[in-house]
């Protein structure tokens, strides 16, 4: 049965993991990725969890060692930040090439250098073309249910591609909320045993991982691209089938008093819940002002994003990574190519805030909403903004 | 008809694109690599197996005498039966003479 | 003596699970030696393979040679694949959720330049985590892969394409062979050992024990290569049993940490033996040769020590 537990996010992923019967987990220490793993590995040294944990040598390992225990059929974990994510980065092409279904979870934290161990969102932005479907949480709740359903979806036989949850290093994994836990039945019912649609088995023995010849090699990546963007029609079932279960209902893109809204601001991830403060307070000054925030990264969620524009004529998008000498804000730049051929697409204006921990407090929200008003009226030319640095 | 491997739709391949078909290697023709190719005295043969043990393709089968033959559509040719051979009867001949 | 053997290769298991038709090179005696341990070993096993020669010769699209579960994913990472592929049977055996109840082994295969660089690590770790796997190096002394260049189990005076012989530097490679074999025992795994195809039994031997054992075991496979090498294909496996007849490469192996050799020989043969037949070596002066000479005897009175060692304490 359903109880609430006041508990540090970190440990309800941990309990979401346990809850998801998990067979695997590898992971290798670091910050602000560490209370999950370690929490992991204390209900696996008590019993709790019958779960392989493997302790291993590097964050290269990890997935390497994932895509050992993923290929021989069982539920696999991991979690990561920052520079283990980078580690990763050549592996993280070859899952989902393979189509193997592994669940990460990605405490996001700036990349080095200089070195930092505070939140922004460089580390998953550097592997946005590695193939994985990615999801953002804004708070622990939704952390908790995001990597439940996450195994959901990774499982699917339609789509058997690795998913990663985003949270806010620190921001999110580090603070102590509320959540609603759900009983081991229930989760049960929502998520059944793994089924592997291939292992490695000697009894029928496949060969992963060959070599991808001229003649296969577009055919395979035409093959990964249609099923990863396939794979948002079963994420939306699986979001429907947790709300009738469990009352909490998701969306690949949620919006917030957006009805009527002439400006949006636009977010990902733990900022939102300061935007959704300005925003009520901007709509207490009477100002038509909404918030949009994606929840579904990879795949990309073109209509779904593009059926919210309706009457939209400012678009302020807040990036946390920077896209050195590029066209925009990596989320801004996908947002502007969606739009781009709607018509009456909206103004979108790109800013950068929030970079190695700075804080992004509800006047900067306000302003950027005044900024990029401003801009749209002034048709302004501009590839990105960042805000809140000194000059 | 069977489509050929280079001929399929990219969503007519197995999972992944792993290959499901265990040592379907051997459908592939090695032997026409070869420049030299084995050839056996059978009357100075011992049956004694060496040439099969060191075969890097596996291409030396056992034949009903007891004796060995070479497997021509995977034998490259390499001459290690013949260094290794105990008492000289596989010697190897030019190709195509 | 050796006469008596004469027939022994009729005693060798006759299963395969290594298929022809792979695209090893002429004389390729990592093949050589992958069939023999596929011999030894039937079909219940599962591999994991690094990147390199055996893994494109094995698996061109749409061929495969395994007839065994098999799996790529990249370079340095074999033994971590391997150490997943291991803990995952095994948690889903405990769980009742694997299909097959036998005992299965896990295989981590990667060349000297996927287990004595890149991969160095990852051995390491899989090594000092205890799973029970058998990680196999087939070292050909080069990358030679990507086109004969030089790795850390480069020997001494080899040339290949990075470790050129040229008038300001004679010699081409100019650094000594990294003895992973005893890093692997650093471990204090149970079981370590060098291994030729040039000795089918004995190789065929270790590999058995090796998957026997449990927990890790590591054997370094000694696999003559007649493109690197630059000699003919068909001395591939006469080279090797020049290499073990002259000290350069001796057959021995490690249980639980005592020092054991498995073949010996009452006389050794002088490294030019070894050395002239390769094209490798070819511009070494006799001075260079009487240093190797020098090189060889040493380790290998070190490794006569050691093994006099594990004597005495086993006594």
């Amino acid at each position: 049965m359903a109880k609430r537990v006041g508990i540090e996010v970190s440990l309800a992923i941990s309990e979401a993991v346990k809850l998801a019967n998990v067979d695997a987990i590898a992971a290798y220490p670091i910050t602000p990725q560490t209370h999950i793993v370690e929490h992991l590995s204390e209900l696996v040294a008590d019993g709790e969890l019958d779960a392989a944990f493997i302790p291993v040598e590097s964050e290269h390992s990890a997935m390497s060692v994932c895509a050992g225990t993923s290929a021989a059929g069982a539920r696999t974990y991991t979690a990561t930040s920052s520079q283990g994510l980078a580690l990763m980065n050549e592996i993280l092409y070859i899952i989902p090439a393979l189509r193997l279904p592994v669940v990460m979870t990605i405490a996001n934290r700036a990349i080095s250098g200089p070195i930092s161990i505070w939140n922004d969102h460089s580390d998953i932005m550097g592997v946005r073309d590695t193939g994985w479907i990615a999801v953002f949480a804004e708070n622990g709740q939704e952390a908790f249910d995001l990597s439940l359903m996450a195994f959901k979806i990774a499982e699917d036989h339609r789509v058997l591609l690795p998913i990663s949850v985003n949270i806010d290093g620190f921001t999110l994994s580090h603070v102590i909320e509320p959540h609603e836990f759900l009983g081991q039945e229930e989760v049960d019912k929502f998520l059944p045993e793994y089924k592997p649609a291939v292992q490695l088995n000697p009894d029928a023995p496949v060969s992963m991982g060959t070599v991808g010849i001229p003649e296969i090699f577009t055919e395979a990546k035409k093959c990964q691209d249609e099923v990863l963007k396939g794979s948002e029609a079963v994420v939306k079932e699986v979001f429907a089938e947790f709300g009738e279960m469990f009352g909490r209902e998701y969306k690949v893109v949620e919006t917030y008093r957006s009805e009527g809204a002439e400006t949006l601001l636009m977010t990902m991830g733990s900022v939102s819940e300061t935007a959704m403060e300005a925003i009520d307070k901007m709509r207490d000054e009477g100002k038509a002002v909404g918030l949009i925030r994606l929840r579904l990264w990879r795949p990309f969620p073109v209509e779904a994003l593009r059926a919210e524009m309706v009457g939209v004529k400012t678009l302020a998008v807040i990036d946390r990574a920077v896209s050195f000498g590029g066209t925009g804000g990596p989320v801004a730049s996908e947002v502007r190519s969606a739009l781009y051929s709607i018509d009456q697409a909206p103004y979108v204006a790109s800013f950068i805030a929030g970079l190695g921990g700075r804080d992004i407090t509800i006047d900067d929200f306000i302003m950027v909403v005044g900024q990029a008003e401003r801009m749209a009226a002034e048709k302004e030319i501009h590839q990105y903004k960042m805000i809140g640095v000194r000059e | 008809m069977t489509k050929k491997f280079n001929e399929k739709a990219w969503h007519e391949y197995d999972l992944g694109f792993m290959v499901s078909k265990p040592g379907c290697a051997a459908e592939y023709r090695t032997g026409d690599w070869r420049s030299q190719r084995p050839q056996t005295n059978k009357d100075k043969c011992i049956k004694c197996g060496v040439c099969y043990l060191v075969c890097p393709e596996g291409a030396i089968v056992l034949a009903a005498d007891g004796t060995y033959d070479f497997d021509l559509e995977h034998c490259k040719g390499c001459g290690i039966c013949a260094t290794e051979c105990w008492t000289g009867c596989i010697s190897m001949a030019e190709e195509g003479e | 003596m050796e006469n008596l053997n004469v027939y022994a290769a009729k005693l060798a298991p006759q299963q395969e699970s290594l298929a022809p038709g792979h695209r090893a090179c002429q004389g390729c005696a990592e093949l050589l030696a992958v069939r023999l341990v596929a011999k030894t070993l039937g079909k219940d096993y599962i591999i994991a393979n690094a990147t390199g020669c055996l893994e494109i010769v094995t698996s061109s699209f749409p061929h495969s040679a395994w007839e065994v579960p098999w799996i790529h994913v990249a370079f340095e990472n074999a033994a971590a694949v391997a150490s997943g592929v291991e803990a995952g049977v095994k948690i889903l055996k405990k769980k009742g959720k694997y299909p097959v109840d036998r005992k299965i082994t896990i295989i981590a295969q990667a060349g000297d330049g996927g287990t004595v660089d890149i991969g160095l690590q990852a051995l390491s770790g899989a090594l000092e985590r205890g799973h029970d796997m058998v990680y196999i190096c087939y070292d050909n002394e080069a990358y030679m892969n990507t086109g004969i260049q030089r790795s850390s189990a480069t020997p001494y005076g080899a040339t290949t394409t990075t470790s050129p012989a040229g008038e300001a530097s004679p010699l081409g490679q100019h650094t000594m062979k990294k003895n992973v074999v005893e890093i692997a025992a650093a471990h204090n795994i149970p079981y370590v050992a060098t291994a030729s195809p040039s000795y089918p039994f004995d190789l065929m031997q270790k590999v058995r024990k090796a998957a026997d054992t449990p927990g890790p075991a590591y054997i370094h496979c000694f696999v003559p290569c007649p493109t690197g090498w630059r000699m003919a294909p068909n001395l591939a496996v006469s080279i090797g049993r020049i290499a073990v007849e002259s000290k350069v490469f001796p057959l021995y192996e490690i249980e639980n940490g005592e020092y054991k050799m498995t073949v010996t020989h009452k006389n050794h043969r002088p490294v030019i033996d070894y050395l002239k037949p390769q094209g490798r070596f070819r511009h070494l002066s006799e001075g260079n040769i009487a240093e190797i000479q020098q090189q060889v005897d040493k380790s290998y009175d070190r490794l006569l020590k050691k093994v006099k060692m594990s004597q005495i304490e086993l006594d």
